[in-house]
């Protein structure tokens, strides 16, 4: 049977790594709104480029862009997987690196080629170990996480998918929808789809300096420079909610752990007692 | 009839640089400087490298942009630039050791880099320079 002293013991350990546990969510929580934070910053300008975009693509004809044009066959995709360089973020990765399983499982059914971008230690760790053939890798990028990060990302992807490498793009990633709830996604980043403007602006006659062509082909690797950046953003957003709810809960297991452990200790504490008391009792009925 | 106004927003992926009422721009286009004053004709337009100067009640604010987009209808103008910086809060040194890593990348002409990159990131480093000098 466990002894007072152990149980003292075990009591402190779980309190400790209560204390952790703590601290780890609030620094999550902290992370997860300067991460809000700055989502918010990049929409005026991602929504702004996206209209633009719609708008000079209406005046083209996208098969003349190279971006913008769908191949004839898909026979090779990439997927860019996001995920977290760290763990202790609950299902956030188990959940990420399924679903790209599942799709990369899919296209290879339909017999076309996968190549995998990891974004993040965990993804790649995954991948790298199984039959997959993992391209290029990013990782540690999220301690310091900038907007260099996704440019480069890009650039490597389209300068690959312009040479032909790939027929089509996908991102895989988290997005936080709130601070309980994730949603993946599972979007195509190349060929890239213009979107549509909508009636009003259809209405104006823009003139357009350079003309619409070369315009666009600007346009074009901005908006996926930003698409990256918010894809980077929402994943690292996504990763440090789940960090939260799972420090969270595991503070809460603590607790329930250390009310439990009081509770026993008092009861070992009080049979000790009782035990004693009978002791001291029987021995002086013995003396009479 | 007082004089109209032009809403003016210059958006980076980071932040709103500038939101409000000018009296007119100056921004360099891809063929060269453009002035908008307000009732222009609907434009799309690419910007490079250079300095925009906004005209707000007779007073006149540089700013330093790396390139982007301008839409400009007549009574706003939307400028989508990856970077732009009012003068006063351009980072001299920042901009300074740009320079030189874009000078030595240049200067040692390896094949490895990105001589394309190497060039742009120069210009703007300049450029940042040239509008701070201005303030």
């Amino acid at each position: 049977m466990a002894t007072l002293r152990d149980i003292k013991r075990r009591i402190t350990s779980v309190k400790k790594t209560q204390q952790i546990t703590k601290a780890m969510k609030m620094v999550a929580a902290a992370k997860l709104r300067k991460a809000q934070e700055r989502i918010n910053q990049t929409r005026p300008y991602a929504e702004s480029l996206g209209d633009v975009l719609a708008r000079v693509a209406a005046n083209v004809d996208s098969d003349l862009n190279p971006y913008l044009k769908k191949p004839d066959t898909v026979e090779s995709v990439c997927l860019v997987v996001i995920t977290s360089d760290r763990g202790l973020c609950g299902s956030f990765n188990t959940n990420i690196i399924r679903t790209a399983r599942q799709e990369a499982d899919r296209l290879r059914a339909e017999g076309k080629t996968v190549k995998i971008v990891a974004v993040g230690r965990k993804g790649y760790e995954y991948f790298h170990r199984r039959d997959f053939d993992v391209v290029a890798k990013y990782i540690n990028i999220f301690r310091d996480l900038n907007y260099e990060h996704a440019k480069e990302i890009a650039r490597l992807v389209v300068r690959a998918y312009l040479e032909g490498e790939y027929d089509q793009v996908n991102l895989v990633f988290t997005a936080a929808v709130s601070a309980i709830k994730a949603d993946l996604h599972n979007m195509v980043y190349l060929p890239l789809s213009a979107g549509h403007s909508d009636e009003q602006q259809h209405d104006t006659d823009y003139l357009f300096e350079p003309e619409p062509e070369v315009l666009l082909r600007e346009l074009c690797p901005k908006n996926l420079n930003i698409q990256m950046w918010r894809a980077l953003l929402d994943s690292y957003a996504a990763e440090e909610s789940a960090r939260m709810v799972a420090m969270e809960s595991a503070t809460d297991n603590a607790q329930e752990m250390i009310e439990g452990l009081t509770l026993h200790y008092n009861k070992v504490r009080q049979a000790a007692i009782t035990t004693e008391i009978s002791e001291i009792v029987g021995g002086a009925e013995a003396l009479k | 009839m007082a004089a109209k106004k032009l809403h003016l927003d210059v958006i980076t992926p980071f932040e709103k640089v500038f939101s409000g009422e000018i009296d007119g721009i100056m921004a360099p286009g891809h063929e060269g400087y453009f002035g908008v004053l307000p009732g222009h004709a609907p434009m799309m337009m690419q910007l490079s490298i250079g300095e925009m100067k906004l005209k707000v009640d007779n007073k006149d604010y540089l700013y330093a942009t790396s390139g982007g987009f301008a839409e400009i209808l007549p009574d706003k103008i939307t400028i989508l630039a990856e970077a732009a910086e009012s003068a006063d809060k351009i980072d001299i040194e920042r901009a300074t050791r740009a320079r030189e890593r874009a000078e030595q990348r240049l200067a040692r002409k390896s094949e490895d880099i990105d001589l394309d990159r190497a060039r742009m990131a120069l210009a703007r480093a300049l450029n940042r320079l040239k509008v701070a000098s201005r303030r």
